[in-house]
């Protein structure tokens, strides 16, 4: 038993450490499956953001976000993927709200946690930054007036 | 002990080298990952015996959690550890002691999932089947056994599962006797008909699931028990354009339970049955919609005897009202589905004025409105008890005139200038606790609550929210108010002090102020807080299921990370 652990530990050790997208399928809002292992934004940079309607610092995040996006795709190509984890009482809420707000976003639904689970997050908003390869580069699990601004710049030293 | 470590050591590099050649063998990704997350929570508990704050002889509970998950090409496996030394108070009966929660292994390629051991899964919006974890809650109702996923054509996704739900924790995962059956199958027609739909305006996706449970737990030498219950259903999402439409019906055959308060519904034999819709038109600054919901006897358990409100559910009842985020409007009086029975209705409006426009200034207002009520359904009850015992009738959307619950919110949302946003909301609430039971006295509550929550960009780096709240209401325990400051230096720190006064209390010693400071740091995925003070007892519900937290006074960590 402690060989296997040992053996186990050795493998282990050769691990790459550092977080790759998972193989998890999640639909969008028009219901077509997407697959996040695939997703790519032509070596640009994505940004997946964990939300739900009745989260708020979470919805102030990407509102702040919504008024610079515009200016944030034209200097580096990013995109913005905002994961709602919404379940079945509030997911019909999630497209009015997207709409009212006029979000530019891609939008994707995890109403069973199944992505939430894939990626570890403990609790929203947590939001990541992926680079051109789908690695996470970068990640921050709180929104607070300003923190969108550190954001910013990691996204610009990907895109140097 | 030296022999030993030696030995281990050059396991190990064995172990490495093992991989290392793995990896030279495969051209595509085939490198392992390694991915998890840490939460950890614990609570200090002072006594204060004005608020009947929890105070165990422990002194401290601790509730923490760590998942661990590994990657290789297809294949992937994991495990969470649990601890509980001593649960928060309340928490769920039924978490004690440290071990393994749940693992897994599974294996996948384009179109096959193969997964067994623990699995979560949710059949269209859960009605009918719901296989999932709120730690907020105490709730995880894992399975554990095999699970398909197949994917046999483009647009058709079919899944199967068995196995036993997760019942309690005690040093380890313990499961529940009950088996869990189900099949559910999905057709995306646009995808499915690609070249005829492919630039279609329609979208049509059709979706059915069985799921069946077995067990032979019967309390009562009184009534014969169906060992075998089925529940089948389907579901229509379609959209046309901006117009959304989401339609599921599901029924459910006798699934007797007792119900010792109630004698009409305790063992009732009548099949249940639950609709829900929900039809919403939507474009940018604008958004309208609608929700109906019926449901009748529709508690679906994997055991037929007495148990906790949150043991071995398999389905799940969305509410359908706005879940709320300020403090006196989520966690004193929040609603509940019912699981005997009930009609619901929803309408939620959002509007934009939009930006540099006459009335909505330099940028625009946010505008919402959202109406959301409950009645118990029209029962016309047939003497049957010592026969058939289906109890009574009800036929769809026929509702009684007893209002379970009715609130009507409003809400306004301004950016005044670059530095300040100003949202102001009004609440009206009518919660019939005589259903519900979750507050004081069990008596109608008619409750007028008003917030106003400013934020204020100092400059790039400091921040600073302020938030009022009022809760005006005659019954219960009275008038509540609410303040809070909050200060943030981003990215990395925030200190905020709140307190909760129930002023209105009519007994004068109950006229407590709940003071709370928190302070928290955050560095990427850790995060790290603190806080100490009073807080009041509250109660979370989600899908038919309410926790009551008990007031508390005293000092509580909070740990979060992922990697």
């Amino acid at each position: 038993m402690k060989k296997l652990v040992s053996i186990a530990l050795g493998m282990m050790l050769t691990v790459a450490m550092f977080a790759q997208l998972p193989d998890v399928k999640i639909k969008d809002l028009e219901g077509n499956s997407v697959d996040i292992s695939k997703l790519s934004n032509n070596g640009k940079p994505i940004i997946i953001s964990f939300w739900a309607t009745w989260c708020k610092p979470c919805k102030a995040e990407l509102n702040t976000i919504a008024e610079e996006y515009e200016d944030w795709v034209d200097e580096t190509g990013v995109k913005m993927i905002a994961v709602s984890i919404d379940d079945a009482r509030s997911t019909g809420r999630v497209e009015p709200y997207v709409n009212a707000q006029g979000w530019e976003y891609d939008v994707l639904l995890d109403p069973n946690g199944d992505l939430k689970r894939a990626m570890n997050v403990n609790n929203v908003p947590h939001t990541f930054l992926i680079d051109g390869k789908g690695k996470i580069v970068w990640d921050h699990n709180n929104y607070a007036a300003g923190d969108e601004e550190e954001l910013y710049e990691e996204i610009l030293k990907l895109t140097k | 002990m030296n022999l030993n470590n030696s030995t281990t050591f050059i396991i190990t590099s064995l172990g490495i080298f093992l991989s290392q050649a793995f990896f030279a063998q495969h051209k595509e990704d085939s490198r392992s990952y390694i991915s998890g997350n840490v939460q950890a929570i614990a609570q200090y508990y002072n006594a204060d015996s004005l608020i009947n704050a929890a105070d165990p002889d422990h002194k401290m509970g601790m509730n923490s959690f760590a998942n661990i998950n590994f990657r290789k090409g297809n294949f992937s496996a994991g495990t969470r550890f649990e601890s509980y030394l001593n649960p928060l108070e309340g928490y769920p009966v039924g978490f004690k002691g440290s071990g393994i929660g749940y693992r897994y292994a599974s294996w996948k390629n384009d179109d096959v999932e193969i997964t067994v051991g623990n699995f979560y899964e949710q059949f269209g919006s859960g009605m009918i089947l719901r296989i999932w974890e709120s730690r907020q809650l105490g709730i995880d109702n894992a399975l554990d056994g095999i699970k398909l996923k197949y994917n046999p054509y483009k647009g058709v996704y079919l899944k199967g599962l068995i196995g036993k739900q997760r019942f309690r924790f005690d040093d380890g995962l313990k499961n529940g006797d009950g088996l869990v059956r189900g099949l559910d199958g999905e057709v995306n027609l646009n995808e499915l008909l690609d070249s005829t739909f492919d630039n279609s305006k329609f979208k049509i996706t059709l979706g059915g699931s069985f799921v069946s449970k077995y067990n032979n737990d019967n309390a009562t030498p009184d009534f014969i028990m169906p060992h075998n219950v089925g529940a089948y259903g389907g579901r229509i999402i379609a959209r046309y354009g901006k117009v959304r439409f989401y339609g599921e019906y599901i029924t459910k055959e006798n699934d007797p339970y007792p119900d010792p308060s109630a004698p009409k519904f305790n063992y009732l034999y009548k099949n249940g049955e639950a609709v829900l819709l929900n039809l919403g038109y939507s474009t940018k600054g604008f958004s309208v919609d609608f929700n109906a919901k019926h449901q009748d006897n529709m508690l679906w358990r994997s055991t037929n005897v007495s148990a906790l409100p949150t043991d071995l559910l398999i389905g799940y009842s969305p509410a359908l009202s706005k879940q709320h985020t300020y403090a006196l409007a989520s966690t004193l009086y929040p609603y509940s589905p019912n699981a005997r029975g009930e009609i619901a209705y929803q309408l939620d409006v959002l509007y934009k004025i939009p930006k540099k426009s006459k009335l909505g200034g330099k940028y625009g207002w946010d505008l919402g409105l959202n109406i959301a009520t409950a009645y118990a359904p029209q029962r016309t009850f047939i003497n049957d008890d010592s026969t058939s015992r289906k109890m009574y009738s009800t036929s769809i959307f026929s509702a009684s005139d007893s209002l379970f619950f009715r609130d009507i919110n409003f809400s306004i949302g301004k950016k005044i200038n670059k530095k300040l946003k100003l949202k102001l909301q009004y609440l009206n609430f009518i919660f019939d606790d005589r259903v519900q039971l979750v507050a004081k006295h069990h008596e109608l509550i008619m409750a007028d609550i008003v917030v106003a929550d400013l934020t204020w960009k100092v400059n790039k780096k400091n921040s600073i929210k302020y938030q009022v709240q009022h809760l005006s209401t005659l019954q219960d325990q009275g008038n509540w108010a609410f303040g809070q400051i909050e200060y943030a230096y981003s990215p990395h720190w925030f200190v905020a002090v709140l307190d909760q006064w129930n002023y209105g209390n009519t007994i004068k010693e109950q006229q407590i102020h709940y003071l709370l400071a928190t302070a928290g740091y955050i560095k990427g995925s850790n995060r790290f807080t603190l806080q100490y003070g009073r807080q009041r007892a509250g109660v979370f519900c989600v899908g038919g299921v309410c926790r009551q937290v008990p007031a508390s006074n005293g000092l509580t960590f909070s740990f979060t990370s992922s990697f």
